[in-house]
């Protein structure tokens, strides 16, 4: 009796930790969206933020506001969120804790129809802003397949370090389509395809973000609803089993919907690649591997991180901007190889 | 020479496929031969201008400075398809040492982060110091690939299992994302993208005689170093104990190979940019046919990496005239599959 009102007790006071550490990078959200506002050519302080907010500013500073740093520090967030959910489960569902939408060559697979796509139909991009996630999906969602498969081996199953090898074969040829593509472009168009496929938060307008939202609406909850089955999942296989858990099928599932978040946000930011990886390992330092406390965490990590990656990104070189992406790649790259070289062969 | 020879037999009663096949050998390097002279004819007679195969003869045998289609030949057709065979022979036999040295069947230039790194430098080269002569810019496409390979293998074998060929990828993998966004940063801010697109994707279009006036010195160096290393390397793959007990000084050996390796890479690096995956290919496909003695596979190598360039670049152009797709992209085609299909074999391939 005692030990059971221990034990409660103690669940207790882990989950007042877990919402506390989940309100403290709420906070840290708003801060650094304040930063960001007071950061670039056309800076915002903290008070005229919250007056244009309100309705109180100049029509210089709503425009500023409305029309373009809000859109595009939402987008930062929504995009980070879904990759690092997408890695949380990519890294769950395969036992690996090294995957990641980028590194397994997903985002590049939605990179390529993206660009095929705009290639083809040269055009008003902004008309086509609600087919990009969809085909984006697609293109993703054939590039994870493929990895499956090419890393299915029979009587063996997937290992994880096969899994990696081989995404990192097939982002290879999927780079080398794209180069042949993008060279074909001309100058104008290859500018803007390089630094979307940098990954930069190019959307500088809503209809980015309502063409991302509702892949998010969607898919986030479902995924909360399935976070006791990521919990019996990330046990391993044959533990999963025992405990009753439809493996294959549910993994299938989750696996749909890691690839649509990744595919979703490829589609509006490009490929910033890392988040996925970075995310989930620093919210499991935080809140421990339950997947109630760890998903939140994540998300909330990578829409910090690229909200941040962002504002440096604008910061660090001004006038010019540097695409988040690449600011992502010089964080996590080092990140990663710190991981490996702590993981075990 | 008795060592190596002891050695082998060793290997050859394990296993039959490790025995060097000299004859199998000669035939390569004879036929290898002729096929790459022919294959050279073939690319410098193919191009916007049409010019037969019995003007290439002339031109180069006996050249004559008024005619259109020999001053063609001379200016721009030959360079680019020695240059190719250069490269080619280049790549191949770095990945033969890489492959030899650290017993790994995954190693590569590209896979390696070494052409990243080269390919860093460069972009940093023609952002600070635009127009900086060749002499210059393959010295620091040495360094580029040294920096490449240090964090590569500093990373890897910082790991408590060491150094197992899965990581070195992983490792890789990693390198060149972090280096290939920092040379874009500095490609976007610069506004040189496009200018240094063509060294991401690789093409050997803009070589001209200077790039191979400084560089083969360099080349022809470091060949003649590793055909000298080669039967010390095949020491070094039956792995460092043996090789220790055979007498030799392994460290000395790598240190000369890591050299070899970062001169031939970078230089071609300097010259192609970044191709991937020749490095790998052609010292299997060697292996495989002449067996483990690296003093066969290593001028085997140089034949046959020279022969899969040219004829890369010569579809290249074939494949969609009057555009030329990059080699470096053609040779991945080819280059995924095969290392799809090393890795799914576990890495038993050496």
């Amino acid at each position: 009796m005692n030990k059971s009102m221990n034990r409660s007790a103690e669940q207790k006071k882990r989950n007042l930790h877990h919402r506390f550490v989940l309100i403290v990078l709420s906070i840290l959200i708003v801060v650094a969206f304040i930063i960001s506002m007071n950061t670039g050519l056309v800076r915002l302080s903290p008070v005229e933020v919250i007056q244009t907010l309100f309705g109180f500013g100049t029509e210089k500073q709503s425009l500023v506001l409305f029309e373009f740093r809000l859109p595009r520090i939402i987008l930062a967030v929504l995009v980070g969120m879904s990759l690092a959910i997408s890695g949380c489960i990519l890294q769950s569902i395969s036992g690996n804790s090294l995957a990641d939408p980028g590194i397994l060559g997903i985002n590049a697979g939605a990179g390529l129809t993206v660009v095929l796509f705009i290639s083809l139909f040269p055009g008003n991009v902004a008309t086509s802003v609600y087919l990009l996630p969809i085909l984006a999906f697609g293109g993703a969602g054939i590039t994870a397949f493929l990895i499956y498969i090419l890393a299915y081996k029979r009587h063996e199953g997937i290992s994880p370090t096969r899994l990696l090898l081989t995404g990192v074969a097939v982002s290879a040829g999927i780079s080398a389509a794209m180069i042949v593509l993008t060279l074909r472009l001309n100058p104008d168009k290859y500018q803007f395809v390089a630094t979307w496929l940098a990954g930069s938060i190019w959307g500088s307008n809503w209809a980015f973000v309502l063409s991302l939202l509702p892949w998010l609406l969607i898919l986030i909850p479902f995924v909360f609803s399935k976070a006791q089955v990521l919990n019996v999942l990330s046990l391993g296989d044959s533990m999963a089993t025992g405990l009753g858990t439809t493996i294959e099928r549910e993994r299938g599932f989750l696996l749909v919907a890691a690839v649509g978040l990744a595919g979703a946000s490829v589609s509006v930011s490009g490929g910033i690649g890392f988040v996925g990886l970075i995310g989930p390992h620093l919210a499991r330092q935080l809140v421990g591997s339950r997947h109630q406390f760890l998903i939140p965490t994540s998300a909330l990590v990578g829409g910090l991180l690229v909200i941040v990656a962002d504002a440096i990104g604008r910061w660090i070189l001004q006038p010019s901007e540097i695409p988040t992406g690449i600011v992502v790649a010089v964080i996590g790259a080092p990140y990663f190889l710190y991981l490996l070289s702590r993981s075990k062969a | 020479m008795e060592t190596s020879a002891r050695a082998s037999a060793k290997l050859g009663k394990t296993k039959g496929n490790r025995r060097a096949r000299p004859v199998v050998a000669t035939l390569i390097l004879l036929g290898g031969t002729i096929a790459l002279l022919l294959a050279i004819g073939l690319s410098i007679s193919f191009g916007a201008a049409d010019i037969s195969l019995k003007t290439v003869w002339s031109a180069v045998f006996h050249f004559n400075p008024d005619l259109t289609a020999h001053q063609i030949i001379r200016d721009i057709r030959m360079p680019r398809v020695l240059g190719a065979a250069m490269v080619g022979a280049c790549f191949a036999v770095s990945g033969a040492i890489m492959q030899g040295m650290t017993r790994n069947p995954l190693a590569d230039s590209g896979l390696l982060g070494l052409n990243a790194g080269a390919t860093f430098m460069l972009a940093v080269c023609f952002a600070f110091f635009p127009g900086l002569s060749y002499i210059y810019l393959i010295l620091f496409s040495f360094i580029g690939a040294g920096l490449g390979a240090g964090l590569v293998y500093g990373t890897g074998s910082l790991a408590k299992g060491g150094l197992t060929p899965m990581r070195l990828v992983l490792a890789g993998a990693a390198v060149s994302a972090l280096l290939a966004a920092l040379s874009e940063g500095v490609a976007l801010y610069f506004q040189i993208g496009q200018d240094l697109a063509f060294w991401y994707a690789g093409g050997v279009s803009g070589t001209r005689w200077l790039n191979l006036q400084i560089m083969s010195p360099w080349i022809i160096l470091a060949m003649i170093g590793a055909i000298l290393l080669s039967r010390s390397i095949t020491l070094l793959s039956l792995g460092d104990e043996v090789a220790l007990g055979l007498g030799q000084s392994t460290k000395a050996i790598k240190f000369c190979g890591i050299i070899i390796v970062l001169i031939l890479a970078g230089s071609a690096v300097s010259v192609v940019g970044a191709v991937g995956f020749v490095g790998l290919i052609v010292p299997h496909v060697t292996r495989f046919l002449v067996g483990h003695d690296y003093r066969w596979i290593i001028p085997c190598s140089i034949i046959l990496g020279s022969l899969l360039v040219v004829l890369a670049d010569l579809c290249a152009r074939m494949v969609n005239p009057p555009f030329e797709t990059p080699i470096g992209a053609l040779i991945a085609l080819l280059g995924v599959p095969f290392f799809l299909y090393i890795a799914r074999k576990g890495g038993k391939a050496i």
